[in-house]
C-alpha cells in the first residue's frame, strides 16, 4: 500500500478551509523568523564561549516544527527533539529562557541541569527529550494512554527523526498506538542524514511513512519545507486522532542544512543537494507565498524582522543576567517530593 | 490480621490502591484475562475493567515508557515484567527517561514496576537473577525488596504514593511459601527504615528479601551453639537505613552482609563499605560477605544450590565470625 503524498497548499481559500487567518499566517511566518534566529544567535554565543557543550540548531526545519505545533490544540502535548526549535517558539516558551538554557543559567527549564535544547515545559504540555532517541517516542504514547483511559480529547505528538526510526523503540511505541488505537500523531522529521548516514543506509523502504501500514495506521509524506501544508496535513492528524480515529504517521521531508552540530561541517553532504534545498529554504519559500497570496508588504516584513531583533538582544541580555546554579544545589531535585503531586495535574 | 501469603499480600495491596485512587492502573503481559503469569492481578479486570488492567503487547520498552508518559499526564500506573530478568529490555527508559526526567525537568515520574525477582526453582539464567543493585546504582529510582507479607503489602503501597520511580522487587520463591499476619486496612510502610528481623547481640547479618529466612534458619543453628545472632532486613535498598545498620554493628560488633544476588558490585559492597568508613573502630572483625558466585544464574538443580548461598554456607561464615 503507497502512501499519500500530500499536495502542496496553494491559495489563501485553502488555508482558510484548514482553519487559518492572516494573523495566524504572519504569527507563523514570526515564529519561523524567531526559531531561526534563536538558533543563529546561539551558534554565534556558542561560538564566542559563552554557550559550553555542544550546540544543534534545525535549520530547514522551522517550517516544519511551526506546521506541527501551530496545528496542536492548547491541552495537546508532545515531545519534540533537536531540530523542533519551532515547537518550542509556537507553544509560548520564551526566548530568554531558551538562551538560558543553552548558557546553563539557573532561569533555563532544566536550572543547568541539562544543555542546548533538552528543555520542555510540562505547562505548555512539553516533555523534555533525551539524547537517546526516539525514547519519547513511545513516552508520548504512553500520555495518549491516559488520555484514552480517561476519555480526554487531548492528543499527543510524538516527534522522531528518520535515523531514530530504526530503533526498537519506534516500533514498540507505533505498535502499541496502533493496536490500542491511542490519540497520538507521530511526526518523523526526515532529513535524510543521521549525523553521516544517509537514508539509504537508515532504511530500506521507499517513504518511511510507509511502514504505518504494519501498525494498522496512516501514513503520509508531506513536504516539510512548505510549513502550510505540514499544517494542513498535521491538522487532519490530530483531529483525527481526537475524534477516536487512532494514529497518522507524517513523514516529513526536509534537508538538515547544517552539520549534526555546529562542530561537524556535513562535509558528507553532496555541495549540489544544500544548494537544490537552500532553493526550497521554508522561510524564503513561506515569505513569497504570504507575498503572493496575503499581501504581506515591505512594511510589514520590516516590523517582523525588527520585532525578533528586539526580542532577541533583550532575550540574551535577560538570560546572561541569569545566575549560574549555586555548586551546592548539585543533587537537588534527583528525588522528587510528595507535595509536587498536590497539583491539579497530578490530582 | 489475617494469614496471608506474600502472593496474596501484594495482590490485596495493589486491589486496594487501585479501589481508593482511580489514578492507578496495571499494564503488563498477561496481567489482565489471565491474572499475570503468577497471578497476582487475577480478577482485577473483572472487578476494575479492561481499560485499568491492561494486556500490553510484548513489548517492555513500551510498558515502561508509557507507563512513565501516562505518569507525566497525572496517573499512577504499575507496571509488571512478568520476570525481574526481562528488565533488561526497558533499561533505557528507566536509567534514561525515567530516573532522571526530574532532576532535569522537575517533572514527577509517580511509576511503580512490579518484577517478580529471584531463584530458587530451575528457573535458569533469565528468570531467576536479583538485578537490584544495577538499578540501585542509578540515581533517580528507588529500589524496594520486601521480605514479608506484612511489609510486601505496606511497601508497595508506599510504592504507589511515592512521587518518583520505584523498582518494587516481589521475590518469587517467597510468593506461595511465606506466609504470616497482615493487617486488613490499608497502611503504608516507610522507605528506609530498616526491620530487625531477630534480635541478637554478638553478629549482625544484614540482608533483604529471601535471604532474611536463609540468615534467620542460619541464625538458629549459631543460636544452639550459644552465639546470638541479629538479623536485619533492610526492606529498601534506595533509600536504605545506614543508622539502623550502623547502630546493631556498633552493639553486635561484627557483621556479615548477605545476598542473593552476585558478589562482585552488588549492593552488599556498598553496605561493607559504609561500615568500614563509619564504624571501623567498632568491629572485632573484618566486614564478611555472602553472595552469589560471579556467574549467570545456572538451571540444573545441584549448581543452582551451589549458586545461591545457602543455610550451611551462612551458619559456616557465623561461626568463623564468632570465633575470631
Amino acid at each position: 500500500m503507497a502512501v499519500r503524498e500530500a499536495e502542496p497548499v496553494e491559495t489563501l481559500q485553502q488555508v482558510k478551509e484548514a482553519g487559518l487567518d492572516r494573523e495566524d499566517l504572519l504569527g507563523m511566518y514570526r515564529n519561523m523568523l524567531i526559531t531561526r534566529a534563536i538558533e543563529e544567535r546561539g551558534h554565534i554565543l556558542y561560538k564566542q564561549g559563552k554557550i559550553p557543550g555542544s550546540f544543534y540548531t534545525g535549520r530547514g526545519n522551522e517550517g516544519s516544527a511551526v506546521g506541527v505545533a501551530t496545528a496542536m490544540g492548547p491541552n495537546d502535548v508532545g515531545t519534540p527533539l533537536q531540530r523542533d526549535m519551532g515547537v518550542h517558539v509556537t507553544r509560548g516558551v520564551e526566548a530568554w529562557r531558551v538562551f538560558a538554557q543553552y548558557m546553563g543559567r539557573e532561569d533555563g527549564p532544566t536550572r543547568g541541569r541539562d544543555g542546548n535544547i533538552h528543555m520542555g515545559d510540562a505547562r505548555l504540555g512539553l516533555h523534555t527529550m533525551v539524547s537517546h532517541l526516539p525514547a519519547m517516542l513511545p513516552v508520548a504514547v504512553g500520555m495518549g494512554l491516559a488520555f484514552k483511559i480517561r476519555d480526554e480529547r487531548r492528543v499527543a505528538v510524538a516527534w522522531c527523526g528518520e535515523g531514530a526510526a530504526a530503533r526498537g523503540d519506534a516500533h514498540e511505541g507505533m505498535n502499541l498506538a496502533g493496536v490500542r488505537r491511542l490519540p497520538v500523531v507521530f511526526v518523523i522529521d526526515n532529513n535524510q542524514w543521521a549525523y553521516s548516514t544517509p537514508s539509504h543506509l537508515e532504511y530500506a523502504v521507499d517513504h518511511l511513512a510507509d511502514r504505518a501500514a504494519g501498525y494498522g495506521f496512516d501514513g503520509v509524506v508531506v513536504d516539510g519545507t512548505d510549513v502550510l501544508a505540514v499544517y494542513r496535513e498535521a491538522k487532519r492528524a490530530i483531529e483525527k486522532a481526537r475524534e477516536g480515529g487512532g494514529p497518522t504517521l507524517i513523514e516529513s521531508v526536509t534537508l538538515r542544512m547544517e552539520g549534526h552540530a555546529v562542530h561537524d561541517d556535513a562535509f558528507y553532504v553532496p555541495k549540489e543537494l544544500f544548494e537544490e534545498w537552500a532553493r526550497r529554504d521554508p522561510i524564503e519559500r513561506f515569505r513569497s507565498w504570504l507575498r503572493d497570496h496575503a499581501e504581506l508588504t515591505d512594511a510589514e516584513e520590516d516590523e517582523l524582522t525588527s520585532g525578533v531583533k528586539r526580542l532577541l538582544n533583550d532575550a540574551i541580555q535577560r538570560a546572561e543576567e541569569s545566575p549560574l546554579p549555586d555548586p551546592s544545589t548539585v543533587t537537588d531535585g534527583v528525588f522528587a517530593t510528595p507535595d509536587e503531586l498536590e497539583t491539579p495535574h497530578h490530582r | 490480621m489475617a494469614e496471608k501469603t506474600y502472593l496474596q499480600a501484594i495482590s490485596d495491596s495493589l486491589r486496594l490502591e487501585m479501589r481508593r485512587d482511580q489514578r492507578v492502573f496495571v499494564l503488563g503481559e498477561d496481567v489482565g484475562v489471565y491474572g499475570g503469569a503468577f497471578k497476582v492481578t487475577q480478577g482485577f479486570q473483572e472487578e476494575f475493567g479492561a481499560s485499568r488492567v491492561l494486556d500490553m503487547p510484548l513489548s517492555e520498552t513500551a510498558i515502561v515508557a508509557g507507563a512513565t508518559g501516562a505518569a507525566l499526564m497525572g496517573m499512577r500506573p504499575v507496571a509488571e515484567m512478568q520476570f525481574a530478568d526481562f528488565v533488561s529490555c526497558a533499561w533505557d527508559h528507566l536509567v534514561t527517561v525515567a530516573a532522571k526526567q526530574h532532576y532535569r525537568t522537575g517533572t514527577p515520574i509517580p511509576i511503580v514496576l512490579r518484577l517478580p525477582s529471584g531463584g530458587g526453582f530451575s528457573g535458569g539464567p533469565f528468570h531467576s537473577q536479583n538485578p537490584e543493585s544495577s538499578f540501585a546504582h542509578i540515581a533517580g529510582l528507588k529500589v524496594v525488596c520486601p521480605a514479608t507479607p506484612e511489609d510486601a503489602k505496606g511497601l508497595l503501597a508506599t510504592a504507589i504514593e511515592d512521587p518518583n520511580p520505584v523498582l518494587y522487587f516481589e521475590h518469587k520463591h517467597l510468593y506461595r511459601r511465606i506466609k504470616g499476619e497482615v493487617p486488613d486496612d490499608r497502611y503504608t510502610t516507610p522507605f528506609g527504615k530498616a526491620r530487625v528481623h531477630r534480635a541478637g547481640e554478638d553478629i549482625t547479618v544484614v540482608t533483604w528479601g529471601a535471604m532474611v529466612y536463609t540468615a534467620d534458619e542460619a541464625a538458629s543453628k549459631l543460636a544452639e551453639e550459644d552465639v546470638s545472632v541479629e538479623v536485619v532486613d533492610l526492606r529498601t535498598l534506595i533509600p536504605w537505613d545506614r543508622d539502623a545498620v550502623l547502630a546493631s554493628v556498633e552493639r553486635c560488633s561484627k557483621v556479615l552482609v548477605l545476598h542473593e544476588d552476585t558478589k562482585t558490585g552488588g549492593f552488599g559492597a556498598e553496605i561493607a563499605a559504609t561500615i568500614a568508613e563509619e564504624a571501623f573502630e567498632q568491629l572485632d572483625a573484618p566486614v564478611r560477605r555472602i553472595a552469589a558466585p560471579d556467574s549467570p544464574v545456572p538451571f540444573a538443580p545441584t549448581l543452582e544450590k551451589a549458586f545461591i548461598p545457602q543455610v550451611d554456607d551462612v551458619a559456616a561464615a557465623l561461626r568463623e565470625l564468632a570465633a575470631y
